[in-house]
Order: C-alpha cells, then structure tokens, then sequence
C-alpha cells in the first residue's frame, strides 16, 4: 500500500485519543485500544495463515496463554510490564514451538484439526486452575507497570503503548517477509515440494514462523489482559480463533496491513451492530440486531467472492496500476 | 577420483500390491549420463523419487560418494550435490524466473534464518540466478513471472532450478516432455555441455535424445532393470526390443 496513505491513517491514528479527549468521549480511546490490539493478534496470524500457509485453527491458545501468563504476574505481584510481557511472549512462542513440532508434520485438514484440538485442551487446561480462577476467570488488581512516568490505568497512555507496540510488530514483520525467511516461508507456501527439492528443510522454517507468530500473538494477549484487567478462558475458546481468522481473510491474506484491516473491519461492524441504532436498517429490518453474526458473514461472503485479496488487496491492486 | 558416483544397491518399493521398484541395482559413474528407459509406469519416476529422498524405499541401500545415503533427508542430499528435476512441472508459478533461481542459489549460501536484510538487495544471488537463467536459454526472461512463461520455457527454468543447487549428479526426469523439436535440440545442447562438470541420470521418453546423450542406458520394466549397456549393446538387446524398444529404434 501506499507510503502516503500508511502515513496518514498513522497521523490519523496519533490524532485520534487528543481528539477524542478534547470531545470527552474517552470511551472511544478504550475501544480503539481493544481493535488495535486485535489487529496485533490478527497481523501475528497473518504470519502463519497468509505468509506461510498454514490454516492454524488454533491462534487464540497463544493469545490466551499471553494473556494468562501476564494476568498471573501481576497477581502474583510482578507487574513490570518489561518483565511480563517478554515472558507472556517466551510462554506463547514455547507453547507453539511444542504445538508446531507435532501439528506441521501434519497436513490440510488434520493440520486444521490438530491445532483446534490442541487449542481446545489449552483451553480447558485454564478452566481447570482453580488457583487463577477457574472458570471464572482472573481480575487484575492493577495494569502492569512500565516506567518512564507513564501510567497504563490512564486510557490515553495505555493507547499510545498499544499503537506503538503494534507499529512495531508490522515494522518488523513488514522486514522479515522481505528478508531471507520471508522468501522461504512464502515459497514453501506457493510449492513445499519443490522446496525441499533445492535443499530446503521445510519443516524447521515453518516451525520457526509458527512459533514467531504464537510469540506475537502472546504479547497481544498480555496487551488485552491489561486493556481488560480480567481475563478468563473464554479468550483461548475455538471461536476467538475464528474471529481471528475471519479477520485476516476479511482483511486481507497475506498482505501486510491485512490484519490490521480485518481486524478494525470485523469489531467496528459488530460495535456497530450491536451498540447503535441504524435507523435506516430498524426501518427495514427491525430484528437485525439479533442477528449480527449474519451481517458479519454476508461481509466475509462479499470479501471471499469479490475480493479474493481481502480488503487491503483492493488498496495495493489500486495502488500498482 | 574414478568408480561410481551413485550406487543403488537391491532397492525396493512397493504400493499395495504394485511393485514399483524391484530389487534395482545401478550405478552412476563420475562425469557418465546413463539413461534410464522403459515403458509408462515401470517406476522411472518412484526411482528418482527415492534417489532424491523424497519417497523412502522399502529395502536397499543408496549410495552417493562412497556413503550411505539411504536414510539422509532430501535437503541434506541436495546440500551433498544431488538434485532432480520433474516430469511434472513444479515451480514457483508466482515468482519471477530471477526469483525461482535465486531461492534455489540462496538454499547453498548461507542461512536462509535471516529476517532483517531484503532479499532483493542480495545482488550476489541475482546475479548467479541470472548466469543460470541464461545457461538454459531463459536470458530474455529473467524478469518474467514463471507462471506466464511458455510451456518449453517452464520445463527449461524446471531444469535451471535443479542445475541452480549445483548439483554432482541431476537425476532429470523427462527433462523434454512436451517440448518442441527445436527446444528438445537446445535440451539437448544444455546437456551435453553440462557433461564436463555434472553426472546425469537421465529418463526420457525421447529416442533420439537418449542415444545421443547417453555414455550407458539402463532399461526398467515393471520396476526391474533387465539390461545395462551401452547405447550399442541396448539397441541391439532382443530382451530389450521386446519389452520396450519394439521398431522404435530399428526404423
Ligand atoms: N504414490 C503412489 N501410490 C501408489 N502407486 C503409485 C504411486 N506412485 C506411483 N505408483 C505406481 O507405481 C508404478 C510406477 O509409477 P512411475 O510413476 O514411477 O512410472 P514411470 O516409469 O515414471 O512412468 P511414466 O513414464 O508414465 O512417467 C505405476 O504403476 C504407478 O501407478
Ligand atoms: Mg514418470
């Protein structure tokens, strides 16, 4: 995409808590936190899904396991956030390395399967610690803590962190598919076969990406825990892999912003549906509220048969010609 | 250093109740191109692919410079100078044909763990996926996405990709499938010139090409080898001519 236009949205995006501010609707600033830390966990997906070709069903496990190893720092009186969130990553990268190791010797649908099924026991393995909370889940006393005079509980500062911390990620990754492995892992995407054929070991390159992007998708994790100061199982359930991948489809497979677009694309119509009343489509259609899920899926069935690209290949599409 | 480059010894595969390959043995010598004939389906194809190591045999030994590579993985075999190409076409469709050989140059320089540099300011790989691109006739097109090439231009950059591990020995399978006469003759020519610094194993379809090339051709039926010998000796096999040969060659 465009140099100018990723440049604007940046500005945008800078602007964006001093505008909202300054209108006293800092609730918006929360929200645009939230969508900025799921584009986070939908960019490390796209890293696996888009870039290496691998249908993880399995995502929010690594999410989940961030989230839970910075919930437990922080209860267990260990908030540095530079001690944390690290660790929430080390936790999130491990667990994939463990996960990658056996699900990538797997392929297509048991490869889909097998991350499901892997992520599902993750997600029962938090049901059952009673000492974080069980089921019911774990309240965060206070946000982590990281210096330098700032204040993660003020809104407005915890925001900044997000938007930073997600800049950084597309940076580097918008690096690392440009580099040496991002050539590899996108050519075992397109023909593994031949890969292995010029003297590639396939599997070590795609375990490396894997467990990368569960890196990644921990740190977003650990941000979301803090956004939330709670967190329970239902962040590591089936459907919050999912949600991710319709977002990295809906917003673009493979492409670098994808993510990022799906991810804003997917939560702006559900808040959206869900919190304002459209009066135009009350009008036609007074129950639609209720079924919100059918408006994410009709979008979804527009991306896959009118924008094969996802939204951001609709932007680069323009952009090349 | 003379004697065989390539050793098979009582190799064996079966698929279900095919048997694809049949206690096979053979050898490669430095610097030889040895044909490997025989009718559709004798197991050409499952004999490349477990000399490349991407299919393991049920039974046997394979041997590559005196050592046991049996149950070496494919990339460390390709590392050790041993490559193949496909009958079937098996490229980087959305790569340009620079990037299709690049990869295959960047798989023997150095770690591919590098996450930072761009690739396309490695200019020591494009410039050797280029000298490639034109030693197989692909020159005109090195910026040319792979996919959009012409069909002969495919099986060329195919063959560059497996010549572009820099291989000891090139296990090409049908390297002239579906080409013209005149690309079969410049196949032909690449070949020949390659015969200074590259073994060849070599199976193919094509007669003329076979008994021009080869230093020695073997004859594989129903996944077993019933004659070695020179082009001479094979033209004139009566076990040959009946299983394979037929009139093809006498006419
Ligand atoms: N993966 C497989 N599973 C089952 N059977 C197979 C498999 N691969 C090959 N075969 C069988 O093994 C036999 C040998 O096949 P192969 O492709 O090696 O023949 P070929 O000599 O290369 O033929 P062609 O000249 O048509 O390329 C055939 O009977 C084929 O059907
Ligand atoms: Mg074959």
């Amino acid at each position: 995409m465009n140099r100018a236009l990723v440049f604007g949205v940046l500005v945008l995006a800078v602007a964006f808590p001093l505008a909202m501010r300054s209108l006293d609707q800092v609730y918006y600033v929360t929200m645009a936190s939230r969508f900025l830390i799921y584009a986070l966990a939908a960019t490390s997906l796209n890293l696996v899904l888009g870039y290496g070709g691998m249908i993880s069903f399995g995502h929010a496990a690594f999410v989940g396991a961030g989230a839970y190893t910075a919930s437990v720092m922080i209860v267990e009186g260990l908030p540095s956030a530079w001690l944390a969130w690290p660790l929430a990553m080390a936790v999130s990268g491990l667990l994939a390395l463990a996960i990658g190791a056996i699900s990538l010797r797997t392929r297509g649908v048991y490869f889909i399967m097998i991350t499901l099924a892997f992520a599902q026991m993750i997600y029962y393995l938090t049901i059952s610690m009673k000492a974080y909370g069980g089921d019911e889940g774990l309240t965060l006393t206070q946000r982590a803590t990281v210096g330098f005079g700032l204040d993660l509980k003020d809104d407005i500062t915890f925001y900044y962190v997000v938007l930073a911390i997600l800049v950084a990620a597309v940076y580097l990754i918008s690096r690392l598919v440009d580099a040496r492995f991002g050539r590899v892992i996108q050519a075992i995407r397109e023909n593994e076969t031949r890969m292995e054929a010029i003297g590639y070991p396939a599997f070590r390159y795609k375990l490396a990406a894997f467990a990368l992007a569960g890196a990644l998708g921990g740190l977003a994790g650990a941000l979301l825990a803090n956004q939330n100061s709670y967190v329970n199982p239902g962040i590591l359930h089936w459907t919050e892999s999912g949600k991710l991948m319709i977002m990295v489809i809906l917003g673009g497979v493979g492409q670098l912003y994808g993510g990022i677009i799906g991810a804003i694309g997917l939560l702006g119509l559900e808040e959206l549906l869900a919190n304002h009343k459209i009066g135009w489509l009350a009008a036609i259609y007074p129950n639609y509220q209720q079924h919100s899920l059918l408006a994410v899926g009709l979008a979804l069935l527009a991306v896959v048969l009118y924008a094969p690209q996802g939204i951001a290949g609709l932007f680069s599409r323009r952009g090349r010609k | 250093m003379t004697g065989p480059l390539l050793e098979i010894e009582g190799l064996q595969k079966h698929f279900g109740g095919v048997v694809a390959t049949d206690q096979v043995s053979l050898g490669v010598m430095r610097g030889e191109i040895h044909a490997l004939i025989g009718p559709n389906g004798a197991g050409k194809t499952t004999l490349i692919a477990q000399i490349s190591g991407s299919l393991a045999p049920d039974a046997g030994r394979i041997l590559f410079g005196g050592a046991d590579i049996t149950r070496q993985p494919q990339h460390t075999r390709v590392a050790g100078g041993l490559a193949r190409s496909y009958q079937i076409t098996s490229i980087f469709k959305r790569f340009s044909v620079t990037q299709n050989l690049a990869l295959a140059v960047q798989a023997r320089s150095g770690t591919s763990f590098r996450f930072w540099q761009p690739v396309a300011r490695e200019t020591a790989l494009e410039d050797e996926a280029r000298a490639i691109a034109a030693q197989v006739g692909l020159g005109e097109r090195v910026d040319a996405i792979a996919g959009s090439l012409a069909h002969a231009e495919q099986r060329s950059l195919e063959v560059g990709l497996a010549l572009a591990t820099n291989p000891k020995l090139l296990l090409l399978d049908e390297p002239m499938a579906g080409m013209g006469p005149d690309e079969s003759q410049r196949m032909i020519g690449l070949i020949q010139a390659l015969r200074e610094k590259v073994s060849v194993l070599l199976v193919e379809h094509d007669m003329d090409a076979v008994f021009r090339l080869a230093d020695r051709i073997s004859v594989l039926v129903n996944g077993a080898i019933i004659a070695t010998g020179t082009p001479d000796e094979i033209r004139v096999n009566p076990e040959v001519k009946r299983a394979y040969l037929g009139d093809e060659v006498s006419a």
